[in-house]
C-alpha cells in the first residue's frame, strides 16, 4: 500500500483521486470567496446575502470549472432544482407570487444550493456522485440529492413499456407490467443505500477534505413497492432454486445474483422513493431494493429475475465488488454493508468561529439490522461518551445522533463509534487492515467502515485525519 | 377473481357468513402474462457452466482485427487500457502473479475466475459506443483474441459454446466466500 511513504495507486486511480482532490478545492474555494470566516452549513440561522454568486452551483465537474471561471456574473440564475424569484425588500408589503403558478410541482428554494458533486471519472457515464451529507437535515435525503452511481448513464424509460419478467427455475414464468404491480399489496420502507465503494479513496491516507467526498455514496429513502415474496408466490419456485440473477434494463445491461434467501427475507421491487415515483437515477420505473446490502445490487430500471440454483458469476460479482485480500485471494458476494457512522458536524473543511457550544452531530447505520448505540470522543477514541439518538432506530436504515459538546479553544479530534444489534462494534481502520492486508486502495477497496476521524486545530479549521 | 366474486355477492345481499369466508382468501392475483417464446429471445446470463451460450465461433486471430475496430480506442492497441477523459477503459491484460503484492494488477487475465463472464459481459454491454451490436461470431472472436492475448488459449483455437467452458482461467481459485462478519468486530 504504501512505498516510501507514498501511496502507490495505479495510474487510472492516481488520475481519478488527484482529479477529485482537484474538483474538490475549486467547490471549495468557490464557497470560501463568498463566505464568512464561519464555513457555509455552519450556522443556517446567519444572514447570507452573499450566496446569491452561488447560485449557479453545478453538479459536474465542467459545471464546476464553468461556474468558477464565469464568477458572479449571473444573479439572476437558480441554483439546480430551484427557481430564480425576485426578493422583496419586505415580504409583508406585497403580494407572494399566485398559488400553482409554478405549474403544479414546486421547487425548493433559491437559496439553497447543495448539490451531489460527481467522482472525476474518466467517463461521465460510469461515474458516481455524493450526496451532501453535512448539509442534510433528519434522516431522508430528499430524492434530488440522492447519490447516484451509473455503470452506462441513465436511461430514459417509459413505463407503458416497461415490464418485468420473473422466470428460470420457478413454475410459472410470468410478465409483469408496471401497472400489473402497481396493483399488489405493497410495503413502504425506510432504508438506507451505500456504495460498497464509499471511502475508497481513505484506505491509505486522508485524501479528500468533505464528509460529502469520504462517506456521500450514501443515502436513505422511504421506499414503496412490493416484495418479491408477493412475486414468488404468484410464479412458484422449483425445487432446488436458490439464486435470483436480477437485469437492469441500461446499456450495461447490469446484472448481479443474489442469494433466494435474501430475496424471499426482505427484498423489495419498488416504484415509489419519498411519496413519489421513484427518479430517473435512481431507476425508473423499477428497482430492486435490498436492504444492508450494497447499493451496486438494488439493481435500478429492473425488467427481469431469472431464478437459478447458482449465481451467474457476472461480470460485477467477479471482476467488480469483490475484495482482494492481503494473502492475494478476493472475498466474492460480500453483501452485507457493516455497520458504520460519521460526525457530520462539524466534519472536513468546516470551521468553528471561537471556542463554545456545539452540538455535534451525525449518522449511523448498519446493513445487518438497527443501530443499537453511538458514542462519540473528542480526543481521538481516547474516552468515549453516549450519543443521543434523535430518532427510533429502524432496521437497515439509517438514525441520526448528536453529542453536545463545549470546546474549549484547544485542539480536537472527533470520532463517532457505533454498535448495531447484532453486537458488531464499528472498527477502527488499524483493525480493519489488520484483518484484510493492507493493500487497501486497490486490492480491497470496498467496505471502508472504519470510524471516521476530524481534527480541529486551535483555530478552529476542521480537517480530514486518519488518528 | 374469487376476492372480486365475494365482493360482488355481498353486494346483491347473498353475503350472509360472518368472519373470513374462505373465497376471500386471494391465492392469485390473476395478472401477469405468460411470455412468449419470441419476448424470452433477447435475454440470456451465460453461468460458468457455459449454459445458454449461443450457437457460433470464433478465434484469435479472427478477433485482432474487431478489437481494433471496436475495443482499441478505450482498452488500447495493447490491451492496456485508456484513462484518457471520455473513455477510461480498463486494462485487460497482465497482471498476472501480481494480486498479493503491493502493487496487486487486476485484468482478465489475472483476475477474471471465468472466461463465460467475459462472453456475457461483452455480448451484454459492450462496445461502450455501442452497447450489444456484436454479432455471437464476433463476441467469440473477442474473447478468443483476448483470452489468446494474455496466453490463456492460442491464437488459432476455436471458441465456441463446448470449448469457451472448459478455458480454465489462471485466478480460477482465487476467491473465497464471504468471511463476514469479522467475529473480531463483535463486542
Amino acid at each position: 500500500m504504501k512505498q516510501n511513504g507514498k501511496a502507490v495507486y495505479d495510474a487510472k486511480s492516481r488520475q481519478m483521486a488527484e482529479q477529485m482532490i482537484l474538483a474538490e478545492k475549486r467547490q471549495l474555494a468557490r464557497q470560501s470567496e463568498e463566505d464568512c470566516d464561519c464555513k457555509d452549513g455552519m450556522f443556517p440561522s446567519q444572514p447570507t446575502p452573499s450566496r446569491r454568486g452561488l447560485l449557479f452551483a453545478a453538479g459536474s465537474v465542467v459545471g464546476v470549472i464553468g461556474a468558477a471561471s464565469i464568477a458572479r456574473a449571473e444573479p439572476r440564475k437558480a441554483p439546480p432544482g430551484a427557481t430564480f424569484y425576485d426578493v422583496a425588500e419586505d415580504p409583508t408589503k406585497e403580494q407572494g407570487r399566485p398559488v400553482a403558478g409554478d405549474g403544479g410541482y414546486g421547487t425548493r428554494s433559491q437559496f439553497e444550493t447543495e448539490v451531489r458533486v460527481r467522482y472525476p471519472t474518466p467517463n461521465e457515464n460510469t461515474s458516481w456522485s455524493f450526496t451532501p451529507l453535512s448539509a442534510m437535515l433528519g434522516n431522508t435525503t430528499p430524492s434530488g440529492l440522492h447519490f447516484e452511481r451509473h455503470h452506462a448513464g441513465i436511461p430514459t424509460i417509459d413505463p407503458a413499456r416497461h415490464n418485468l419478467l420473473i422466470h428460470g427455475m420457478v413454475k410459472n414464468p410470468l410478465t409483469f407490467s408496471v401497472a400489473d404491480i402497481k396493483r399488489m399489496p405493497s410495503v413502504t420502507r425506510k432504508h438506507f443505500i451505500e456504495c460498497s465503494g464509499n471511502g475508497l479513496t481513505e484506505w491509505n491516507k486522508p485524501t479528500l477534505k468533505t464528509v460529502q467526498a469520504t462517506h456521500g455514496l450514501l443515502s436513505t429513502s422511504e421506499w414503496t413497492g412490493v416484495q418479491f415474496s408477493t412475486f414468488a408466490r404468484e410464479t412458484g419456485l422449483s425445487d432446488g432454486a436458490a439464486w435470483v440473477l436480477a437485469e437492469g434494463a441500461d446499456a450495461a445491461v447490469m446484472t448481479r445474483s443474489i442469494p433466494l434467501e435474501k430475496m424471499l427475507k426482505d427484498a423489495l421491487i419498488v416504484y415509489g422513493q419519498n411519496g413519489e415515483a421513484i427518479r430517473p437515477e435512481q431507476g425508473y420505473p423499477l428497482r430492486l431494493l435490498l436492504p444492508g446490502y450494497e447499493g451496486n445490487t438494488h439493481i435500478k430500471w429492473l425488467r427481469r429475475l431469472q431464478v437459478s440454483d447458482k449465481p451467474f458469476m457476472t461480470r460485477e460479482e467477479t471482476s467488480k465488488y469483490t475484495d482482494l485480500l492481503g494473502n492475494g485471494k478476493a472475498r466474492m458476494f460480500s453483501l452485507d454493508m457493516d455497520a458504520k457512522s460519521v460526525i457530520t458536524f462539524p466534519s472536513g473543511d468546516m470551521k468553528l468561529p471561537g471556542p463554545g457550544f456545539y452540538n455535534i452531530g451525525g449518522l449511523a447505520w448498519s446493513g445487518r439490522g438497527r443501530i443499537q448505540s453511538v458514542d462519540v470522543s473528542t480526543d481521538a477514541g481516547k474516552t468515549w461518551y453516549p450519543a443521543r439518538l434523535e430518532s427510533t432506530p429502524e432496521p437497515m436504515c439509517t438514525v441520526r445522533f448528536s453529542f453536545p459538546w463545549m470546546w474549549d479553544g484547544k485542539v480536537a479530534v472527533l470520532q463517532s463509534r457505533c454498535m448495531d444489534e447484532t453486537g458488531y462494534v464499528q472498527p477502527t481502520l488499524k483493525q480493519l487492515i489488520a484483518i484484510r492486508g493492507d493493500n487497501g486502495p486497490f486490492g480491497s477497496v470496498y467496505h471502508l467502515n472504519a470510524i471516521q476521524s476530524w481534527a480541529i486545530n486551535e483555530a478552529g479549521e476542521v480537517s480530514n485525519v486518519h488518528a | 377473481m374469487s376476492m372480486l366474486r365475494t365482493i360482488f355477492s355481498c353486494m346483491i345481499g347473498l353475503c350472509v357468513s360472518t368472519g373470513v369466508n374462505a373465497q376471500s382468501i386471494v391465492d392469485h392475483f390473476g395478472f401477469g402474462k405468460t411470455p412468449a417464446p419470441q419476448d424470452m429471445a433477447k435475454y440470456f446470463a451465460i453461468p460458468p457452466s457455459g449454459a445458454g451460450l449461443p450457437p457460433g465461433s470464433g478465434t484469435g486471430k479472427a478477433g485482432a482485427d474487431i478489437f481494433a475496430e471496436n475495443c482499441a480506442a478505450c482498452h488500447g492497441d495493447k490491451l492496456q487500457g485508456n484513462p484518457a477523459v471520455g473513455l477510461g477503459g480498463d486494462r485487460l491484460i497482465g497482471g498476472r502473479g501480481s494480486l498479493a503484492s503491493k502493487t496487486p494488477i487486476k485484468t482478465v487475465e489475472s483476475y477474471w475466475p471465468y472466461s463465460t463472464t467475459l462472453f456475457d459481459y461483452v455480448k451484454r454491454a459492450m462496445p461502450f459506443n455501442a452497447p450489444g451490436s456484436l454479432t455471437d461470431d464476433q463476441v467469440y472472436s473477442l474473447v478468443a483474441y483476448i483470452l489468446s492475448e494474455a496466453k490463456i488459449v492460442k491464437p488459432t483455437d476455436v471458441m465456441n459454446a463446448d470449448t469457451l467452458p472448459k478455458v480454465v482461467m489462471p485466478n480460477r481459485d482465487g476467491f473465497i466466500p464471504d468471511s463476514r462478519p469479522e467475529l473480531e468486530l463483535y463486542r
